[in-house]
């Protein structure tokens, strides 16, 4: 057995704080000659900065074998749940400002840019590590607001403009929605405090159970704004496609997970099952059917491929909902929470990487439609190979982790043993069939068809490059060694659980 | 160990080989994959696993290894190989070396990309092979898919886009069913099972722990899953109806490409049968032996009348090859051990078979550029060492004896006369009317060659007919080589086969499977 240590007070918080240092100091630099900024200067101390976080969140876990740390009275807990998803976030930025190195070579305002991606990654993992309904709504606060300027960060860009209104007004609706859904369970139950929630949940009057029922549909709803589910998930498809490639791989794989991951704590801690009296699993349920089902048909409509991965995304949220669906009463409740865990870990790298590929198609001017695509693999065969590994993980071919989280997700879901857990199981596996139609159709123009004009690709740019190919690798290497994350997720679960 | 060996050399060399230059992928492939096969002759050479591996028999070369822990059970990565399974791999290392050099002459563009994927298929056929545990297999299963997809896709003919969604639609969606049906199974075997073993599910089942579930009785349990299986399997097999994919894979393939997919990928779906159907449920495949029966003579029946009406050498080869499986299903179903043993057998013979002719046919078109049984006549003259191929491998998939076919049809055809699995010699029936199929064989098979191989020289292409180059036409003499050495001595392999199907005769007499006796019984209400 290894000597846990105790990590005490801010120390725990170390993540959290390098991120947050790591912005300032983004600014700092830029502020020395803002217009002669050396983008390799500001992406080097982008990634370092979250690959320190992310090794500060490995060395913590390990550490402490995820003993909870409570902080600020409780307002934060740095636990196993906390720091798994900080390694989640860490890992998706560290690849995002990587490959950023490339794709902003051309504009302005770069420090800007990875100030606000930082910003961001720290309100994630502070919205991973929040204990109570407060901080949870200024940390979701603190990753969104970056976000909105981020999809808008294409000044110029009609497209981009537009998609950054559109996120901004819903994400504005839904954490006005949020927020009077916290003010209602405060309303009814005298706190703020996750614990303290459901210990007051015992204590609700008869009549109050109506409004406490609102008000968890109300947070519901802000969580699926942030996850990109049905019913908040319109902004997604246009956030997706307009903002810069890079960003669009943040928001799809960080900003989801960092939505599940107060989905899981505030259901677990403060509402759980057994005491809350309202049926929030059949919500869960019903939210994730119709999530995976909208995004698996939309996107095998789609023309243009940032739009077809934009819907994808929201296929796979459903997918994640699983892991909140299937929390029956009968389920080993930690179990099925790790398995929505592990499929985000593994969706952080393969839908990362397949969002990367398509900033590196946007780097090269090649177009956004599937034709556009057609015989990239004469030119750029490792790139395509690496694309392919994504999209086939994607679909839940055994070529990348993909599979076996998603079986993963089956089990838990058969696991819960109800009707309507085997219904979503069932409806994961013919999900899964249809994605393959149209992951396969990008495979397919790169691989198979001929290229329509002689397109030359324009370079081979480093950065772009080596986040892609560290995407794939990392992608393929969770199928023989998901080992390595399951049996902490199942752990993290566990602990937040009890 | 040497299982691993074997498939890191094969993805070693697939990574080496995409990456090189163009010009030298082809020597490289070869050489690569001389590796295997001498690893795979050595592990036939110094064999000596008894037992079948699903009832604990004594497997050899494997590992296996902790891999994951899911929801109570424990998932390994476990592989080792029994007298089932090494012809087989001996077979995938056999066929691979010579489709590559079969590849030298047709594949014109691209090559280091096409003969990475050949190696990465190999590895893949190794794994499938050679897994003893269900995950494992799957995913080694589903892998062979994608370096097909993109073989058929981009190096095959004219309809190759359509030919290669539509194969890779077909069998993902075949192999879905199949996993809900295993699946089914181990969830129905409850708490008996602690892994996705295949040994440990079969032997649970064999020990009658199928259970209730949700109130749907073991016997149903096992009798869907049975079916869902069975429908998986049959689509990669192919049995008829579930056919209709093959055709199109091959005629649109490229010549080395439908060696593979003949020789190797079919058996795939055989294979696949005999260890998952007819090992872990052989009380629901014997009440279902007059439908599965049915379907065998069908096919055998069916595509030999299709290829009889083809005018494309590689259509009527393709289509023979769904007849030739019928016999596989036959002697499977049979439950006799020359049936089981027979029906193995076959898969090995049928490999070298389908792969000979499928490469002569290749030979010949790329000297004349066509296929079509028209447009040529007289070929012997101009290219006497291919045609002498051609023949050989034509007699021997009609059976003629000291062949590897005749030794195959004959061992099932003993087995299933014998077989006593339906009521009133029904089995001796089924296969009579089956044994036509090779009648219409020799008829399609000696029409097709003497009008293209005898008579006056005539070619509707203009092109310069010879004799193909030696590296062409090495790889024939080989596989002819191998056919006659298996049928003069079929105990090169029936041997091992014979030991390892025993067990699962023993199981059957035994009254193993409990729980499945009262099928008899559902399915008599059912009737």
């Amino acid at each position: 057995m290894l000597q846990t240590l105790q990590i005490s007070g801010t120390a725990a918080l170390a993540p959290t704080l390098v991120l947050g240092v790591t912005a300032l100091l983004l600014l700092l630099i830029d502020s020395i000659d803002p217009e002669e900024s050396s983008s390799a200067l500001l992406s080097g101390v982008a990634t370092l900065g979250s690959l320190v976080a992310l090794a500060a969140a490995g060395a913590i876990l390990v550490a402490t074998g995820g003993e909870p740390q409570s902080l600020f009275q409780g307002q934060l807990v740095v636990d196993g749940m906390s720091l798994f998803f900080t390694f989640i976030f860490t890992s998706v930025t560290t690849l995002v400002t990587l490959a950023s190195y490339d794709y902003l070579k051309e504009f302005r305002y770069k420090a800007e840019f990875y100030t606000l991606v930082m910003l961001a990654a720290t309100g994630m993992t502070l919205m991973a590590s929040s204990n109570s309904m407060a901080t949870a709504f200024v940390s979701l606060e603190l990753a969104s607001l970056p976000s909105y300027a981020l999809v808008a960060f294409l000044k110029n860009n009609r497209g981009s403009v537009e998609a950054g209104l559109k996120y901004f007004l819903i994400g504005a609706l839904s954490s006005a929605v949020f927020v009077y859904g916290i003010s209602l369970v405060y309303g009814v139950t005298g706190s703020l405090q996750f614990d303290a929630i459901a210990s007051e949940l015992g204590n609700t009057g008869e009549g109050l159970v109506g409004v406490l029922g609102v008000g968890i549909l109300m947070i519901i709803g802000g969580f699926a704004f942030k996850t990109a589910s049905v019913p908040f998930h319109w902004w997604a498809p246009e956030a997706y496609e307009g903002a810069p490639a890079p960003v669009s791989a943040f928001l799809s794989s960080a900003s989801k997970a960092a939505g599940f991951v107060i989905a899981f704590r505030v259901f677990t801690v403060a509402f759980p099952q057994s005491t809350v009296g309202v049926d929030w699993v059949l919500a869960f349920q019903v939210l994730a059917l119709v999530t995976m089902t909208l995004g698996n048909f939309a996107a095998a409509t789609q023309e243009n491929v940032k739009r077809m991965m934009a819907y994808s995304s929201i296929g796979h949220a459903g997918y994640v909902l699983i892991a909140l669906g299937a929390l029956t009463g009968s389920a080993n409740q930690a179990f099925v929470l790790g398995a929505g865990m592990i499929h985000l870990v593994v969706y952080g790298f393969m839908n990362t990487g397949a969002f990367l590929f398509i900033a590196l198609a946007e780097y090269w001017g090649v177009g956004r439609t599937f034709e556009d695509y057609n015989g990239l693999a004469k030119q750029a065969p490792v790139a395509c190979v690496a694309m392919t590994v994504f999209l086939f993980s994607l679909a839940g071919l055994p070529i990348g982790g993909g599979f076996l989280s998603k079986f993963f997700l089956i089990a838990a879901a058969v696991e819960a043993a109800t009707i309507g857990t085997y219904v979503l199981a069932f409806a994961l596996v013919i999900n899964s069939a249809l994605s393959l139609f149209y992951y396969s159709r990008v495979v397919k123009a790169m691989w198979i068809e001929d290229p329509v004009g002689d397109f030359e690709v324009g370079g081979y740019p480093t950065g772009l490059y080596a986040a892609i190919i560290v995407a794939a690798v990392a992608t393929f290497l969770l199928l023989p060694a998901l080992g390595l994350f399951t049996n902490v997720a199942v752990d993290a679960a566990a602990s937040m659980i009890q | 160990m040497l299982v691993e060996l074997l498939l890191a050399a094969c993805l070693v060399g697939a990574v080496v080989t995409f990456v090189a230059p163009d010009r030298v992928a082809g020597k490289l492939a070869l050489g690569i994959s001389l590796l295997p096969l001498v690893g795979a002759l050595y592990m036939y050479a110094t064999f000596d696993g008894s037992g079948n591996a699903l009832f604990g028999g004594a497997t050899m070369f494997g590992e296996n290894v902790a891999w994951l822990d899911l929801a109570g059970y424990q998932l390994s990565y476990h592989t080792g190989l029994d007298g089932l399974s090494l012809p087989l791999v001996v077979l995938s290392t056999v066929l691979i070396p010579l489709a590559i050099l079969s590849a030298w002459t047709p594949i014109q563009s691209r090559q280091s990309q096409f003969y990475g994927l050949v190696l990465l298929m190999e590895a893949s056929l190794i794994g499938v092979f050679s897994a003893l545990d269900f995950f494992v297999w799957f995913v080694f299963w589903e892998a062979v898919l994608i370096p097909m997809y993109f073989l058929i896709g981009v190096w095959g003919g004219p309809r190759r886009k359509y030919a290669a969604i539509k194969f890779f639609v077909y069998t993902n969606v075949a192999s879905l069913v199949m996993f809900i049906g295993f699946m089914t199974l181990v969830f129905a075997l409850g708490d008996s099972v602690s892994s996705f073993g295949l040994p440990a599910v079969t032997q649970a089942i064999a020990a009658g722990n199928l259970g209730n579930v949700a109130g749907v009785a073991g016997s149903t349990i096992a009798l869907v899953s049975f079916v869902l299986m069975f429908f998986g399997f049959a689509v990669k097999v192919p049995i008829v109806p579930l056919h209709t994919w093959l055709p199109d894979a091959h005629v649109e393939a490229p010549t080395p490409v439908s060696v593979l997919l003949a020789g190797v990928l079919l058996k795939m779906g055989t294979y696949a049968l005999l260890r998952f159907n007819f090992t872990m449920l052989p009380g629901v495949a014997q009440d279902l032996a007059v439908f599965i029966a049915l379907l065998g003579a069908a096919s055998v029946i069916y595509g030999a009348l299709l290829a009889l009406a083809q005018q494309d050498l590689k259509r009527i080869v393709a289509y023979s090859s769904v007849s030739s499986m019928g016999y596989v299903i036959l002697g499977l179903v049979a439950y006799t051990q020359y049936g089981l043993g027979g029906a193995t057998f076959q898969m090995v013979a049928h490999g070298l078979i389908s792969g000979l002719m499928f490469m002569c046919v290749g030979v010949v078109y790329n000297t004349t550029h066509t296929r079509m049984v028209g447009d040529m006549s007289g070929l012997a003259s101009r290219m006497p060492y291919t045609v002498g191929a051609l023949i050989a491998g034509a007699f021997a998939y009609m059976g003629l004896p000291l062949m590897a076919g005749f030794a195959g049809e004959f061992f099932i055809f003993r087995g299933s006369f014998a077989s006593t699995v339906l009521p009133n010699n029904g089995m001796a029936l089924i296969t009579g009317v089956a044994m036509f199929g090779i009648v219409i064989v020799a008829g399609y098979l000696l029409f097709a060659m003497q009008r293209t191989l005898f008579g006056e020289f005539f070619s509707a292409t203009e092109y310069d007919v010879r004799e193909a180059a030696v590296h062409d036409v090495a790889p024939l003499f080989v596989l002819v080589l191998l056919i006659i050495a298996l049928g003069t001595a079929p105990g090169i392999f029936f041997e091992m086969i014979w030991n390892a199907s025993q067990p699962i005769l023993d199981n059957v007499q035994s009254g193993g499977e409990a729980a499945v006796e009262s099928l008899a019984t559902v399915l008599g209400g059912v009737r």
